[in-house]
């Protein structure tokens, strides 16, 4: 079995079907890249496996517990699985470092020293110890999406769940982001992202899924599916994104 | 410059173009300054029957006849600005025409807004020296002023004390109401049904009608504990009920303008919903919410003066007492002026939040 596996998932929204079956299914360590035209269910499938978005059919497990449907405990669960969003998301009111040690003072009940300097080791590694007593509108756009990724490791999820983070930001900020993203991936961090960088997929990721309406088309790994992908429409998109210049 | 702009700028400088407000300025001036210092001659003339304002009244008339002398500056601008408009048009200077131009009617309307607000003034002055300056004696008897104006002020202390107290309480019992008001899922919505019924209820009864009801009619009932109250903490307890609605909807409208993805990220980390909220949605409501939150507390500061319904002796009942005993209502204007004391500063307060808060998201 492995260990995130999505089963059937389907997810309405009123009369809109978003998801229309997906299966999926990620093991430890692996990074799966998400792609496809807007609206076609990438970031509703991350909201749901982080239970932002309650399931209408189908099933997800984690490391072989069944994490959906009717008394899931989400806190519990969301503790195991984090999530970065397009919009970065920081608390305004909260310097970076009660930013980042918020979630693991209440929830893991570390100390204040130690959730400090467990936030500070992390802002390290993502260079902005510098940055820890700064609030969130000091910082550029790439800063405020590296404090959020480092937001949701505090926490140590077992899977990393990224939707789109790099959207938000000028592309001279970019690259800062997708470096973070590389050195988790080669540390060995499970991560389910939602992406439109083609090249980065290209790099970072095990298994590239391409989603159409609700489904996923065609997965495997990047080389084939970036570069002699069978389906048509998988196809299409890409000539569009050759076209748009963005791979 | 082609002879077509030089023309064209001369039509508009010979017509009207400057002419109309200097002239309106010009001709305001002078209706100012005459009723300025007729009012001023009056004044001068009243002084020796008013009592203890003579020298007040003199300075006033002082006053407002220097003042007017203000006016003369920018009025004086606009013409010579207007002249020398004309005389570069005749130059064929059309750039030049139209700055004297621009500067002239500038200065019209300034003179043009002094004399609207010092008309303003001055009427005010001669619907105080109306009817042999009857109006000024009913309300700013000076001798009626100097007996009642301790007295008045020692009971405005009362009404300190119960805003005091109940905006404390307020402060907390609103948030609580207001998180009633939103509690979430199937189990809260028993919850927020009665909380908004509460806010439905105490909104629209005036807090008149509250204080009334709480004051005379908790004793009357006999309940426990509240029927004990004294007349000050009825008042507040009835204010607490009143306000306690108008905050709970502002503190309400605070939380939910906090933008959703807060929530999310606070959730998606792994906190629970009342965690979420003390930590990430109410910290931020609370900073966003002070200005409306502060308005509604001088409201309330100013409501305490109902409390005299319940037979609560403050500073109103004070002024109450002198007045009918004395049949004038200048210790009512001491309360009047007791409150305007107290309120401006904080509204100059709330004010600069406003505009600091403009600032900021200016600056996003």
């Amino acid at each position: 079995m492995s260990f995130l596996e999505i089963k059937g998932l389907r997810k309405s929204y009123g009369e809109l079907e978003v998801l229309r079956g997906i299966d999926l299914a990620v093991e430890q360590h692996q990074v799966i890249c998400l792609i496809g035209a807007s609206g076609c269910g990438k970031s509703t499938l991350l909201r749901c496996v982080n239970a932002l978005e309650p399931i209408d059919e189908g099933q997800i497990r984690l490391d072989g517990d069944v994490v959906s449907g009717e008394g899931t405990d989400v806190d519990r669960l969301r503790r195991d699985v984090g999530i970065v969003f397009q919009s970065f998301n920081l608390f305004p009111h909260m310097s970076v470092l009660d930013n980042v040690t918020l979630a693991p003072r209440r929830i893991h009940r570390l100390s204040r020293e130690q959730a400090q300097a467990q936030a500070l080791e992390l802002l390290e590694r993502v260079g902005l110890s510098g940055k820890a007593a700064a609030y969130p509108d000091q910082l550029s756009g790439g800063q405020q999406q590296r404090v959020a990724i480092v937001r949701a490791l505090a926490m140590n999820p077992r899977v990393l769940l990224l939707d789109e983070i790099t959207s938000a930001l000028d592309p001279e900020l970019v690259a800062e982001v997708l470096g973070i993203v590389r050195d988790l991936a080669a540390a060995g961090q499970t991560m389910l992202l939602a992406t439109h960088e083609m090249s980065f997929a290209r790099e970072v990721a095990d298994t590239v899924c391409f989603l159409h309406e609700g489904v996923i088309l065609e997965q495997g790994p990047p080389e084939q599916i970036l570069g002699a992908p069978t389906e048509p429409r998988t196809q299409a998109f890409l000539r569009r994104i050759i076209e748009a210049g963005r791979l | 410059m082609t002879l077509l702009d030089v023309r064209s700028a001369a039509r508009s400088a010979t017509t009207g173009g400057t002419a109309g407000p200097a002239a309106l300025a010009a001709l305001a001036t002078v209706g100012t300054l005459c009723f300025v210092d007729v009012t001023a001659i009056r004044l001068v003339h009243a002084a020796p029957r008013s009592g203890g304002w003579h020298w007040a009244l003199l300075a006033i008339a002082t006053a407002g006849a220097l003042a007017t002398l203000l006016l003369i500056r920018p009025v004086v601008t606009a013409v010579r600005r207007g002249q020398q408009a004309r005389k570069a048009v005749e130059l064929g200077d059309a750039v030049a025409a139209r700055a004297y131009r621009s500067r002239s009617r500038n200065a019209a309307w300034v003179t043009i807004g002094s004399c609207a607000a010092t008309l303003i003034a001055t009427f005010f002055v001669v619907f105080l020296l109306a009817n042999d300056h009857a109006v000024q004696r009913t309300f700013f008897a000076p001798e009626m002023i100097s007996i009642s104006w301790w007295e008045v002020t020692k009971a405005f202390e009362k009404n300190l004390f119960i805003a005091g107290v109940a905006e404390v309480i307020v402060l907390a019992w609103g948030l609580v109401v207001a998180l009633a008001r939103l509690a979430p899922g199937r189990a809260g919505r028993p919850i927020a049904m009665i909380a908004t019924a509460y806010v439905d209820a105490f909104r629209a009864v005036p807090a008149i009608i509250v204080i009334y009801l709480v004051g005379f009619g908790l004793p009357l009932a006999g309940v426990p504990v509240l029927s004990s109250m004294s007349p000050t903490w009825a008042a507040i307890f009835a204010l607490v009920l009143t306000y306690g609605a108008y905050v709970a909807e502002v503190y309400r409208a605070g939380i939910e303008s906090i933008h959703p993805s807060q929530m999310a990220a606070a959730r998606s980390l792994g906190l629970s919903y009342p965690a979420t909220m003390r930590h990430v949605i109410v910290p931020q409501a609370v900073r966003r919410v002070i200005p409306p939150l502060l308005n509604d507390f001088i409201g309330l500061q100013k409501d305490t003066s109902l409390v005299t319904v319940i037979g609560t002796v403050d500073a109103f009942t004070q002024a109450k007492t002198y007045s009918s005993n004395y049949f004038n209502l200048s210790s009512v204007t001491v309360v009047a002026a007791l409150f305007v004391l107290i309120t401006i500063p904080q509204t100059r307060f709330v004010d600069r939040l406003l505009a600091r808060d403009q600032r900021r998201l200016q600056a996003r």
